[in-house]
C-alpha cells in the first residue's frame, strides 16, 4: 500500500522566467508522480531545468501554472506559516555546498529544526545526538563546520535533514563538492536511511554513481521529462554507457 | 496537529548571542561607528554639564575661564545650553553613525545570505530572520552604546579636570552625569534599530530559493 501512495505529484508543471524582455520557458510541462519511499535520482544536463523542477518538488518555488502536490497538498494553496511547517517538518533539504550554520556546532545545526518543530531542548539534544551517531559523528557534536571535512559537513547535513523524521528528502547535488569515496560514502547513507526509514530520496544530480542505488531515474532534458527508467531497466542502461 | 513552527525568544537571543560572538570582529567593527558617535554626543553634553558648574560656582571669574576653554558664552548668560552650532554637529554625526550602520548591516546581510535561505529552508518564517537581526542589533546597540557613553563621559571628565582644575571635579552634578550617559545610550539603540531595519527586512523577505542558488 505505502508503496503506491504519491508522494509528490505535479500535473503539466510550466515555469517561465523573465529575462528581460524575453520570456524564457523552463519547464514545459511536467507530469511526474513519485511513490513513498523510493530512491529517485533526477539527472539532467545543466541548464535542463533539472534545479528548477528540484525547486518546485521542494515547495521552494511556485510554478507558473500547473499544480505540485505534496502529500496530496496543493502548495500553491499553502500560506507562509503551511509552507513554513511543511519545509520543516515533512521535507529535509541536503545542498551541494552544504549549508550548515557557521556559527553553530554541528549538534546545534542538528537540533535547529527539531527547536523550529517546537521540541524541548533535552528531547532535541537526545534525538540529535543518536542522529550524530547514526552518521558516525556523535564524538564531534562540539565542533563548528569549519572543523569538520567536507564529507562529515555533509553527514551532519544529512542528519539535520533527517531531525523532524520528515517524509521526503531532497538532494541537490549532494555528492557534487565531494571527493570519489566520500561521495560514496553520502549516497550509502542516504539509500540505507531510504531503506531503514522508509524515507522518499529525492535526488537532483549528474553523479552515475548515483544511479546504483536509485529505484528510478528520471531524465530531464529541455524543461520536460526525457525518459523514466526503472531500477532494472537502469542496469542495462548502465552497461551501455560504460 | 498545530501546524506552527515556533522559536522561543529564550532560544533566539542564544542564537543572536552566539552569533555576536562568533563574528566578533565584523560586529565590532559594525558596532564602532556608533560607539564613536555616542561618545561624541556624551562627550558634548557632560562638557556642557560640566561648564554650567563651573559657571555656578566660579562667579565673574567664570566667564573668562569657560571663553579661554573655547565656549561661546556671553558674560551676563546664566547657563549653558546646547549652542545651535553644537546640536548641528551632533546631529550630523548620529546620521552619519546610522549610514555607516545601514552599510554594515547590509553587508552583513549579503554575507549570510546562504546560512539565512538554510535557516528558511528548515522552516524559519519570516519574523524568526527578522526577530534574530534585531536581537543582534539591540545586543550591538547597547553594548555598544554604553561603552561609547562611558568613554565620552571618562573623556570630558578627563579633558575638563585638566582645564579648570581638580576642584571641578567636587562641584559636578553626578547625577546629571549619569543621566546623560543613560540617555545617550538610549539614543545609541535606537539608532542601532533604526540602522537594522532595512537590512533586517530585506534578510526577513529572502526567498528561500536562494539559498540553493548561491554559488561559490
Amino acid at each position: 500500500m505505502t508503496e503506491q501512495h504519491a508522494i509528490i505529484r505535479t500535473t503539466n508543471v510550466v515555469k517561465t522566467f523573465q529575462l528581460g524582455r524575453h520570456q524564457l520557458e523552463v519547464l514545459k510541462g511536467i507530469s511526474l508522480t513519485i511513490a513513498a519511499g523510493r530512491y529517485i535520482s533526477i539527472m539532467g544536463p545543466s541548464g535542463s531545468g533539472k534545479s528548477t523542477l528540484f525547486n518546485m518538488i521542494g515547495g521552494l518555488d511556485k510554478p507558473t501554472s500547473g499544480k505540485v502536490f505534496i502529500d496530496e497538498v496543493d502548495i500553491a494553496q499553502l500560506d507562509a506559516y503551511e509552507l513554513a511547517w511543511l519545509r520543516c517538518r515533512k521535507i529535509g533539504y541536503i545542498f551541494q555546498t552544504f549549508n550548515l550554520i557557521p556559527v553553530m556546532t554541528a549538534l546545534e545545526n542538528v537540533t535547529l529544526p527539531m527547536i523550529f518543530a517546537g521540541t524541548g531542548n533535552d528531547e532535541a539534544v537526545e534525538r540529535g545526538m543518536e542522529l550524530l551517531r547514526t552518521v558516525g559523528l556523535a564524538d564531534r557534536h562540539s565542533h563548528k563546520p569549519s572543523e569538520l571535512s567536507g564529507g562529515q559537513q555533509q553527514r551532519v547535513a544529512v542528519a539535520r535533514a533527517l531531525a523532524n523524521s520528515p517524509a521526503i528528502i531532497l538532494a541537490d547535488e549532494p555528492t557534487g563538492n565531494l571527493d570519489l569515496t566520500t561521495g560514496e560514502e553520502i549516497i550509502n547513507l542516504l539509500k540505507q536511511m531510504s531503506t531503514e526509514r522508509g524515507v522518499t530520496i529525492i535526488s537532483a544530480t549528474h553523479d552515475f554513481k548515483m544511479l546504483n542505488v536509485s529505484d528510478e531515474v528520471i531524465w530531464i532534458r529541455d524543461g520536460m521529462v526525457d525518459k523514466i527508467e526503472q531500477r532494472e531497466e537502469l542496469n542495462i542502461s548502465i552497461g551501455t554507457i560504460e | 496537529m498545530d501546524r506552527l513552527v515556533e522559536l522561543p525568544f529564550g532560544k533566539s537571543v542564544e542564537i543572536a548571542y552566539k552569533s555576536i560572538r562568533a563574528r566578533f570582529f565584523r560586529s565590532l567593527i559594525t558596532t564602532l561607528s556608533l560607539v564613536l558617535a555616542i561618545a561624541f554626543l556624551c562627550y558634548v553634553q557632560t562638557g556642557n554639564l560640566i561648564a554650567e558648574a563651573v559657571l555656578q560656582h566660579n562667579g565673574e571669574e567664570a566667564y573668562r575661564i569657560l571663553e579661554r576653554a573655547g565656549y561661546d558664552i556671553e558674560p551676563g548668560a546664566t547657563s549653558i545650553g546646547d549652542s545651535a552650532k553644537q546640536r548641528w554637529i551632533i546631529i550630523l554625526s548620529l546620521l552619519v553613525c546610522v549610514v555607516g550602520i545601514v552599510n554594515a548591516q547590509l553587508m552583513a546581510v549579503t554575507e549570510r545570505f546562504r546560512e539565512i535561505g538554510t535557516m528558511k529552508c528548515l522552516g524559519a518564517l519570516n519574523r524568526f530572520i527578522l526577530r534574530l537581526f534585531v536581537l543582534e542589533a539591540s545586543i550591538q546597540g547597547l553594548a555598544g552604546a554604553f561603552a561609547g557613553a562611558m568613554i565620552g563621559a571618562v573623556f570630558a571628565l578627563i579633558s575638563s579636570t585638566f582645564q579648570f582644575g581638580s576642584t571641578v571635579l567636587a562641584s559636578l552634578p553626578y547625577t546629571q552625569v549619569a543621566a546623560t550617559i543613560g540617555a545617550a545610550t538610549a539614543v545609541g539603540c535606537f539608532l542601532s534599530l533604526a540602522g537594522v531595519t532595512y537590512p533586517a527586512i530585506k534578510a526577513a523577505t529572502m526567498e528561500p530559493v536562494e539559498a540553493m542558488r548561491v554559488e561559490e
